[in-house]
């Protein structure tokens, strides 16, 4: 684990915290064809956080977070992992990252266990080192018994359990998750919180996406709404939902509540 | 709602088409080629209205069974059916069962070989131009058949619909499917010369056939023409039971198959077996080699490839017991470099959005390249030069070996190297993770086609030296030729190896992004 390197200046350090943010990132944009899915978004992420990114169906969550972390190239913007520009170094700000990314496949012909093995091992790690994380990871997610089921027969909730064990293998130091919690059973989803809050108790930072808001509202320190592509609203959980619950903020900011008394039709009695 | 199914299916069909103008490029490929494929037929039945009577009711009978028997036999082996209209996915709306069918059915026409087959069995109405009444009868068993066809098939999917759907029965099908293709030319040329064998044979086959539900349908006109009524009509009837007797079956099945969902699961396994990963050197490029040839095990569409290595001999040696002349064989060991060599060129596409965990790793772009490449080479390289060997120890040529080895290993050295560096910028249209490697796959064909076929030219430039020493040797007979072969397809061979692992990494590191954008489109 490399230490970020002290005497680089950082970028557009937040004034307000003393602490370095463990992500920052300054005018995200992209553009696909017509569609602009991120409008220009800037964000801190202190260290140490857990910080929650929730937002509408195609909001932009799942870009911004790829071009957070080195796999979408953005249009415009920086992205600063621990004072590691990802696109200038992309291979020192990605030792410092776990990703958990939405929506790609995994090289499913693999065991479980050989899929962690392989995330360590391509990292450059130490043999004996990553089969003794493998293993305590594989006890940790519940995963031991099908360690050796290929991941193409894995149901989905396993799938993303052996995911995460992947991107937590090399003990990184900024965790970003995309929707880390879906399809996954309560009980696991309670050993996964349960190991980031260990995590971020030990002073590692956590950045998950979801629509789930009473989850990110009871799991988060930390919050930012997107919709449209841009950021409505960030901050401590508290400042952001002021009083209501997120949910009850979250509708109210990013709008779109039908509050009709429409679908007369549907009620049985 | 008959006619909702069939809208459903023609909008599928348009709007797959208007995800690129490339898509529909290769719809007309695939078109034009069963274009030709159906002219063909349709003006061989258009003539055979002048042969022989009996000519003609062999020639149609033993093609309708063989139409019928394709129908059924393909779907099971190929596994890779056109599921747009997947009854699965109607489940769980209320569609009458009835409606549903005929719905199904005729949806099934819809689509290249549903239609190719209806026009050729429409054409054996000219043949049987010779009266109105066999014409009709034509027309008749034209019809019959054709939904034989149709239903068949859809029996056979339907009914191994919960054994395809398990992973390891597709794995294995698709491997299996690979031998009859490639044995295609020995099998076609053993029935070729059995029947030529017993010309007096296949009228005696034909009449057999002709009672059973494969050729029932098609022989009802030619019984007619020839002033058999009683047996036309039998036959008549012989189809019409089998077409309703399958389509109760296929109901039935249904029935089935919509209440009882394919049961996919497999046993649990513990842990404990890393594998090549815990054999192989733990850095990164040793790792990436590790999972490329276990890849290359447990994957279908690449041990696919893998099959037709060993079958190539058997192909040649065939080919050379047939003509006596054996000097095909000495293109084995090229041949064999070029294919194994080739077939990493699409290795990112392969891996599909996959691909995000090395990008996501930081591996480095040269790592990633050079352990594929590794992966590959640790056994195309024994199989090359058995294989190079082998055509000396077959035919006595030991001067032959210097020369074949410096352009068998030139091929497969330079092969890699050019593969490396056109998987890290290309992207190739390939089946997805998981699917059948037959199934079409989606996305660009036009780039697809022109990756491939500019990477062949650039390949045959590269591999020039190698070549033009050859055949100086073989003009010359000078042995100091193939020597100097071995040497320059040695040098130059591990020189562009280098050379394009270098490249392909630096533009690896360069574009990752971009080529993770790229296979995100097909996934």
């Amino acid at each position: 684990m490399t230490a970020p390197i002290p005497d680089r200046p950082l970028y557009d350090r937040p004034p307000h915290a003393g602490t370095p943010a463990a992500l920052s990132i300054q005018g995200l944009a992209k553009r696909f064809g017509g569609k602009i899915a991120v409008d220009g978004i800037s964000l801190e992420v202190p260290a140490g956080s857990f910080y929650g990114i929730v937002g509408p169906n195609g909001a932009g969550k799942t870009t911004t977070l790829s071009m957070a972390t080195g796999l979408l190239r953005p249009d415009f913007g920086t992205a600063v992992v621990h004072g590691v520009d990802v696109w200038r170094q992309p291979l020192e700000a990605k030792k410092l990252m776990g990703i958990l990314p939405d929506g790609v496949r995994l090289f499913d012909r693999l065991t479980g266990e050989q899929l962690i093995m392989y995330a360590g091992l391509l990292r450059g790690m130490d043999k004996d080192v990553v089969a003794g994380r493998v293993a305590d990871l594989l006890a940790a997610l519940d995963l031991q018994n099908d360690a050796g089921t290929l991941v193409v027969d894995y149901s989905a909730g396993m799938t993303k359990k052996i995911a995460l064990a992947s991107a937590l293998i090399h003990a990184p130091r900024l965790l970003v998750l995309d929707e880390p919690f879906e399809a996954v059973d309560p009980v696991s989803a309670a050993n996964i919180r349960s190991i980031l809050d260990s995590y971020v108790a030990s002073g590692g930072t956590v950045i998950v996406s979801s629509h789930v808001m009473d989850l990110v509202q009871r799991m988060c320190d930390h919050v930012a709404v997107v919709a449209g592509g841009r950021l409505l609203a960030a901050g401590t959980v508290d400042d952001v939902r002021a009083g209501a619950s997120l949910e009850d903020r979250f509708v109210q900011l990013v709008g779109g509540r039908s509050h009709t008394e429409g679908l007369e039709w549907l009620r049985t009695s | 709602m008959v006619a909702h199914l069939l809208k459903l299916k023609l909008t599928l069909l348009r709007n797959g088409l208007r995800r690129s103008p490339w898509q529909l490029v290769g719809m007309a490929f695939a078109g034009l080629y069963a274009l030709g494929l159906v002219a063909t037929l349709v003006v061989a039945l258009v003539l055979l209205r002048n042969a022989p009577q009996d000519v003609a009711y062999a020639a149609v009978v033993l093609g309708g069974s063989a139409a019928i028997l394709g129908w059924g036999i393909v779907p099971v082996v190929a596994s890779a059916t056109d599921m747009t209209l997947d009854p699965a996915r109607f489940t769980t709306f209320a569609i009458p069962m009835k409606q549903m069918l005929a719905g199904l059915a005729l949806g099934g026409v819809i689509g290249i070989p549903g239609l190719a087959t209806s026009l050729v069995a429409l054409s054996t109405v000219a043949t049987w131009w010779r009266g109105f009444l066999p014409a009709l009868a034509a027309a008749a068993g034209a019809a019959l058949g054709v939904l034989t066809c149709i239903v068949l098939a859809k029996v056979v999917t339907t009914a191994t619909a919960s054994l395809a759907s398990s992973r390891r029965f597709k794995d294995v099908s698709a491997i299996a499917f690979m031998v009859p293709l490639v044995l295609m030319g020995p099998i076609v040329a053993g029935v070729g010369q059995g029947i030529s064998g017993s010309t007096g044979f296949l009228p005696v086959l034909a009449q057999t056939l002709s009672w059973t539900p494969l050729g029932a349908p098609w022989a009802v006109a030619g019984d007619v023409a020839a002033g058999r009524p009683g047996p036309a009509l039998l036959k008549l009837l012989i189809s019409a039971a089998t077409l309703a007797v399958l389509t109760w079956a296929w109901k039935v099945l249904l029935e089935r198959a919509l209440v009882t969902p394919p049961y996919a699961g497999s046993g649990k396994r513990k842990g404990g077996k890393p594998g090549l990963l815990g054999i192989l050197p733990a850095v990164p490029a040793g790792v990436v080699m590790a999972r490329s040839l276990t890849y290359w095990f447990r994957d279908p569409r690449y041990s696919g490839s893998l099959v037709v290595i060993p079958l190539l001999p058997v192909v040649l040696v065939f080919q050379g017991t047939q003509t006596g002349d054996f000097t095909s064989l000495a293109f084995l060991a090229p041949l064999s470099a070029f294919i194994l060599a080739w077939s990493i060129s699409a290795d990112v596409s392969y891996d599909n959005t996959a691909f995000a965990l090395h990008l996501a790793s930081g591996v480095r772009g040269v790592a990633d390249r050079l352990g594929r490449a590794l992966a590959c080479l640790a056994f195309a390289l024994p199989v090359v030069l058995v294989f190079a060997v082998g055509y000396s120890v077959f035919t006595g040529d030991w001067a032959a070996l210097p020369g074949q080895l410096g352009l068998s290993l030139g091929t497969l050295f330079t092969g890699l190297g050019l593969s490396s560096v056109v998987s890290a910028r290309y992207t190739v249209a390939v089946p997805l993770p998981g699917e059948s490697p037959f199934k079409k796959p989606p996305g660009n064909v036009g780039q697809t086609l022109a990756v491939q076929f500019g990477g062949l030219v650039v390949l045959m430039v590269l591999v020039l030296p190698e070549v033009a020493l050859l055949i100086a040797q073989l003009v010359t007979g000078n042995a100091l030729f193939g020597w100097i072969n071995l040497a320059a397809g040695a040098c130059l061979g591990t020189g562009l190896f280098v050379a394009g692992v270098r490249l392909g990494g630096k533009w690896l590191d360069a574009r990752g992004p971009e080529l993770l954008a790229q296979v995100s489109v097909n996934r």
